[in-house]
């Protein structure tokens, strides 16, 4: 879809530009008038979304590394400073930890829609698997920043996380200890933790710009999961997407500066509020809510190992989804049983955080909930391997529709009126 | 906008979102009094004779055993704090002594091995009422107690917590509660059994602006006060929470305009 370039620099500094370096070029051809399908939905908005997240993250970031000192001894201490004694401090660090959040929840919408539309598909392989890189970094940026103000729940929480590279048998211990640089978490872990937390954000948007990239070679999948045939399924970006996505943004951003200026302690485990102390634990060590599947997955296999292995798993095996879908067909709504699988795999995902939330020995109406994230578990990789696989291959989809084009602007196609 | 609030809040609940302090916890304290702070609303501020009642309170009651090494003089005059003048604060700082720094003789310590003092200024944080941690719990028994600074916040409702248990002295344990020596029966706090012994008594200060000082009004006082400890920027926050919330929903309201009129534009090609 990227087809020849309508870029027509004006005579002199353009045109000299545009034969050194064509930086306008290529912003003309990715952001102006690149022709996108014209009936992506709402759900479609979430990557510019995401884009903007991160560039928040990176901006309060940076502004809070100003601040804030990697030190054991210090570090709770310079936190609590930006609250109370630099300039907007407290509103760069609750824009910075809801961020987070934010961003985990738009990133979830973004991966949800992507499987409900079968975007990762061919010819888009190589942006789902891009895409699962950057959660990958994403979760293990967010672990690492949420150990940086070295609260209990920091503390205790990098404790069991680096704990489970123990498991690894014969080496495990000794990679512990590496990833330590100490015989338990300590000052050399978390200064390598902020080190990390600095680096890991920009390279997720090096591997952003190559998902966008790699978006841009076959172009946006959309809603009917259907090729775009002709210049009229499509519209330029600039201005139909760029206001839509604008607006949906600032709808975003509303429900973001709820959390931050009135519910800003919301999604914060009040134990952090407690400095790093190695002698007391904290009666439950649960991760940020958007760990909490994992987590729940790891509690619910009684073998440490295995457990780690099946966590891991949980998030690579997403990359195998293109060759695991067998179906001629992309997007769910011509998929009238896979639709059924897909609900439920995100109702499992819900539940599986649900039992990460609730304590080791809890049940939920009787049942108890290491059972139900047991079954929660299994469903989750059988939707992956032997769902996706067999449905593909027994499934008869509805009919498609001849084009975007017929289906969005009713059935009279090229009419003219 | 409460009810926005209210909505997103419970559309986050819905997806899962449930914080980990929503996690089952098997307690044996009893429920928290159902105290309610005019801070805790949505756009609530501060009572600010609530806060310099409740500075009283902590001066003269909790300082005792409990510090409060984030608050400095100076944040007494802070906006959307107590709202004592720079004299009054200055007054009460220089009321205290705090720890000095070396002498022109390099001395930290007097001949008798205690440490240098000087008159405290606005600049200085509250001095702590004990040298450190092991002076701390010889002092009481084994206990520590905790530094005050953020206690409000190192709990869900803290709050009416903190309130529950001030408040919540004076009963009888029940016969399968043995009380240990040297501590105190206090139904809200975990296990029953709570070191610190009651701290408010009827009238066991005079407040300065005459109000009257039962258990229930001091517990009131002292917790705003740990609240806005806890939270200085509070009023601030939630003040230019409004601003920013209008100027989104305007923005939103324009751009809304813009892609109904781009949608329509190409919905005729």
């Amino acid at each position: 879809m990227s087809g020849p370039s309508t870029y027509n620099p004006k005579p002199g500094f353009e045109k000299w530009l545009d034969q050194r370096l064509p930086l306008p070029r290529l912003m003309h051809d990715t952001i102006l008038t690149f022709p996108t399908p014209r009936n992506l939905n709402f759900w479609y908005t979430f990557g510019g979304i995401l884009t903007f997240c991160l560039a928040v993250q990176i901006v309060t970031g940076i502004v809070l590394a100003m601040h804030y000192v990697a030190n054991a001894e210090l570090a709770f201490n310079s936190v609590e400073k930006i609250m109370r004694d630099v300039n907007y401090g407290w509103l760069i660090r609750y824009i910075h930890a809801n961020g987070a959040s934010m961003f985990f929840l738009a990133v979830y919408i973004h991966m949800f829609r992507g499987i409900y539309y079968g975007s990762y598909k061919a010819p888009r392989e190589i942006i789902w698997i891009l895409g699962v890189l950057i959660y990958l970094l994403m979760t293990a940026t967010a672990f690492f920043g949420y150990v940086l103000p070295w609260g209990q729940m920091s503390f205790w929480g990098a404790t069991v996380i680096t704990n489970l590279f123990s498991a690894i048998p014969v080496i495990g211990p000794g990679i512990a200890t590496w990833l330590w640089g100490d015989f338990a978490v300590g000052d050399p872990t978390l200064n390598r933790f902020f080190s990390l937390h600095y680096l890991l954000p920009f390279i997720i948007a090096g591997v952003v710009g190559l998902h966008i990239w790699a978006l841009h070679v076959p172009g946006n999948n959309n809603p009917l999961g259907i090729d775009v045939k002709t210049p009229q399924d499509t519209v330029p970006f600039h201005p139909y997407y760029t206001i839509k996505d604008a607006f949906v943004l600032v709808l975003f951003v509303i429900f973001f500066a709820s959390f931050v200026f009135f519910e800003p302690e919301f999604f914060n485990a009040p134990d952090n509020n407690i400095p790093a102390n190695p002698l007391v634990t904290p009666a439950h060590i649960v991760p940020e809510w958007y760990l909490l599947p994992f987590y729940a997955m790891l509690r619910s296999i009684p073998d440490k190992l295995l457990g780690v292995l099946v966590m891991g798993a949980a998030i690579v095996s997403l990359a195998v989804l293109p060759w695991t879908d067998t179906s001629r067909v992309r997007s769910n709504r011509f998929r009238p049983t896979m639709k059924w699988f897909f609900w439920m795999f995100v109702v499992a995902c819900v539940v599986l955080g649900y039992c990460g939330a609730q304590t080791v020995d809890a049940t939920i109406f009787g049942i108890p909930a290491v059972w139900i994230a047991r079954v929660a578990t299994l469903y989750y990789f059988a939707f992956i391997f032997p769902i996706m696989f067999f449905v593909g291959l027994f499934e008869t989809p509805k009919p498609l529709p001849a084009s975007i084009a017929q289906s969005v602007l009713g059935k009279s196609e090229g009419g003219d009126k | 906008m409460r009810l926005a609030l209210r909505i997103s809040l419970a559309a986050g609940l819905a997806l899962g979102l449930a914080a980990p302090s929503f996690a089952a916890e098997v307690s044996t304290r009893r429920e928290d009094k159902p105290a309610h702070f005019e801070f805790e609303t949505l756009l609530g501020t501060y009572d600010r004779a609530a806060l310099q009642r409740g500075y009283q309170v902590y001066k003269e009651v909790c300082a005792a055993c409990h510090s409060l090494k984030r608050i400095a003089f100076r944040n007494l005059t802070d906006e959307g704090g107590p709202g004592f003048s720079v004299p009054q604060a200055r007054a009460l700082a220089t009321a205290t002594r705090v720890v000095a720094g070396p002498n022109d003789a390099g001395e930290t310590h007097n001949d008798s091995g205690e440490p240098l003092t000087r008159t405290g200024i606005l600049a200085d944080y509250f001095p702590p009422p004990f040298p450190n941690e092991n002076a701390a719990r010889t002092a009481n028994g084994g206990a520590l107690p905790p530094d005050l600074s953020l206690f409000v916040k190192t709990r869900r409702h803290g709050a009416a917590y903190v309130y529950s248990i001030l408040t919540g002295y004076g009963e009888k344990p029940p016969a399968e509660i043995k009380v240990p020596e040297g501590k105190h029966f206090n139904p809200w706090f975990e296990g029953g059994s709570i070191s610190m012994p009651k701290p408010l008594n009827e009238n066991g200060i005079t407040f300065s602006d005459g109000t009257k000082a039962t258990i229930d009004q001091q517990a009131h006082d002292v917790v705003t006060f740990l609240a806005w400890a806890a939270e200085p920027k509070m009023e601030e926050r939630k003040r230019m929470g409004i601003s920013v919330l209008l100027f989104l929903i305007a923005f939103a309201g324009v751009l809304g305009l813009a892609y109904k009129r781009v949608k329509s534009e190409y919905a005729l090609k």
